[in-house]
């Protein structure tokens, strides 16, 4: 996958990823409208598929609320890669299928509207715009298994079928 | 090799002898619980799993108390999702309006966490039943959804740190500051991914209520789960609640920790954590002249009786400040109750504060309390993030329920002696 790079800094937390006054809902499209809107206001206008978020540290921290990947997945972000993630938004976005990386490196060294590209399998990241490649570590196996079947429930329906 | 606490519990579930830090495990859960923005969530993904019906039906609960009761067409939609899905699967713990509570303020009320249990909830703050001595871990929808399926959820298992606090409580002080103090030095972050053990002198003297009110906040540190060993006052709180037989779990001698942090109760005054991150603390008698238009006193932190207590302790025979509004909301029917038998109420009503039914209200910013632009308060509560009580441009300072009643009295941050 390859996008243009939104940045934001640490500690983005589930509220600012999506407020607790949308949570009347939980369809992902009506969140997608409000997703990221208190840390940056011109978010959900600008956003296009294939787009991707970098982030510093403790990514997605706060909540529980799954409407926060649900959200950024359905705005068609296509990767978000940071310092470290809150870990209820990590396990989160593995159950739903939205692909997350943590890599120091990368976080620290792309900019907002870098172009990047992803390769998730090796765990490779590459910085078009600066011609620099950043490595991060690849998912675990157990994970990769969850990410291969489409997400937790997959899984589940997968297990369910081996008994 | 020994095991912590933590390590030790995900063993025991997941059917193994031993298991490490870093480990990813299959494991048995006891308790399965969402509420009325999470739970809709996994109900559909739970129909697109294809079993007709949950694994077990005393193993699931279902708390309604984020937006009810419901203040809008479209939160009453959400709750009916509820009320239709424990029905239709005859589920033995759903709580309607009327039975219902701050999840996290019931549970450990019904017998529904139990020490060496594992409790998973769609809700960050499932935490709070560390308290009890379990593994007790905030999880998504989706996770509450294979685990109403199949019963199990899959971990990996936390690193642990362990926490000691010695020495003696200062005046004031409860197991909220404890958690402030202790994020004000590790950090938002500072403890993530990791289970803390919380353990020393002053965590013994700690009631069950301030227990709760300590370990509720483990997750402001980033931390999967906080934990304090199973003592006499676990075994008294249980005692007459337990809805299950349980098997206490303790760390081994030999367990291996992460780190071994230690703090001295003589350094811990009352917190107060500053907009707009729970780490951002200072001591009461470092936080200056702030004036606030709201005083929150509730929510799954500080919500309970223990809680209340205190505050119409402070409040008894004053009145609320004139530029100043007060919501206090009990966190359980019982504590409302209680509230009420104790005279309570009748307090906080003398002093012209509102006291609301159970509900998370304010706490997350969805009704009962919504902050307007360039608006203050100080709450008892766990988050001050940026919008978390309303506004974008409003301001949460979060302090124990001596001080938030304090200055509901005064109408700015105060420490308690100032009114007493
Ligand atoms: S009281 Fe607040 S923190 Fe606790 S469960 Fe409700 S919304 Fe969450």
């Amino acid at each position: 996958m390859q996008g243009l790079v939104w940045k934001f800094g640490d500690d983005i937390d589930t509220d600012a990823i999506i407020p607790a006054r949308y949570l009347n809902t939980s369809d992902p499209q009506a969140l997608a409208k409000h997703v990221m809107e208190d840390a940056d206001p011109t978010f959900p206008q600008k956003v296009q598929p294939g787009h991707i978020i970098v982030a510093l540290k403790n990514f997605g921290c706060g909540s529980s609320r799954e409407h926060a990947p649900l959200a950024i997945k359905a705005a068609g972000i296509s990767c978000v890669i940071a310092h470290s993630f809150a870990r209820i938004f990590y396990r989160n976005a593995i159950n739903i299928g939205l692909p997350i990386l943590e890599c120091p490196e990368a976080a620290e060294k792309i900019a907002a509207g870098d172009e990047v590209r992803v390769d998730l399998n090796s765990g490779t990241i590459y910085n078009l715009t600066k011609d620099e490649t950043y490595q991060a570590a690849p998912f675990p196996s157990f994970m990769q298994d969850i990410m291969d079947k489409g997400g937790l429930i997959g899984y589940v329906q997968w297990r369910l079928q081996q008994q | 090799m020994g095991m912590t606490i933590a390590e030790k519990i995900l063993a025991r579930h997941a059917g193994k002898s031993t298991v490490k830090p870093g480990e990813l495990v299959n494991a048995k859960v006891d308790m399965v619980l969402g509420n009325d923005i999470t739970a809709p969530v996994a109900i559909k993904e739970f129909r697109r799993i294809g079993v007709e019906k949950v694994f077990d039906q005393e193993r699931i609960a279902l708390v309604p108390d984020h937006f009810t009761p419901n203040k809008d067409i479209q939160s009453a939609q959400q709750a009916k999702l509820l009320r239709d899905f424990a029905r239709e699967q005859e589920l033995t713990y759903y709580f309607e309006v009327g039975r219902m509570g701050i999840e996290h303020a019931l549970l450990p009320e019904m017998g529904l966490a139990l020490p060496g249990e594992i409790i998973i909830g769609a809700d960050s703050h499932t935490c709070t039943y560390g308290a009890l001595g379990a593994l007790a871990t905030g999880v998504g929808s989706t996770d509450m959804a294979a685990a109403m399926a199949i019963g199990e959820a899959w971990f990996k298992v936390p690193a642990t740190l362990k926490f000691i606090f010695n020495g003696q409580l200062q005046p004031w002080v409860s197991g909220k500051d404890l958690i402030l103090y202790l994020i004000g030095k590790i950090g938002v972050d500072g403890a993530l991914y990791r289970s803390m053990e919380f353990t020393g002198e002053l965590i013994s003297a700690l009631s069950m209520d301030s227990r709760l009110s300590m370990c509720n906040m483990a997750i402001e540190a980033g931390a999967k789960c906080g934990i304090i060993a199973p003592d006499q006052v676990t075994f008294d709180y249980v005692a007459a609640r337990a809805k299950r037989d349980f098997t206490p779990v303790y760390a081994d001698e030999d367990a291996e920790y992460e780190k071994v942090i230690t703090f001295e109760g003589a350094d811990i005054e009352p917190q107060v954590a500053f907009p707009h991150l729970p780490e951002n603390t200072r001591g009461i008698s470092e936080v200056g002249e702030i004036t606030v238009d709201q005083v929150v006193i509730g929510s799954c932190t500080n919500g309970r009786i223990e809680d209340l207590r205190t505050a119409a302790q402070i409040m008894k025979g004053k009145k609320v400040a004139k530029n100043v509004r007060v919501i206090i909301i009990p966190g359980t029917q019982n504590i409302l109750r209680q509230a009420i038998q104790e005279g309570l109420v009748d307090i906080f009503l003398e002093a012209e504060a509102v006291v609301s039914t159970p509900t998370c209200g304010p706490c997350l910013g969805g009704h009962m309390g919504v902050l307007a632009e360039g608006e203050r308060a100080v709450a008892t509560t766990n988050r001050n993030f940026v919008g978390r009580m309303g506004h974008p441009r409003s301001e949460v300072y979060l302090a124990n329920p001596a001080v938030a009643a304090a200055s509901a009295v005064t109408g700015k941050i105060s420490a308690p002696e100032e009114v007493m």
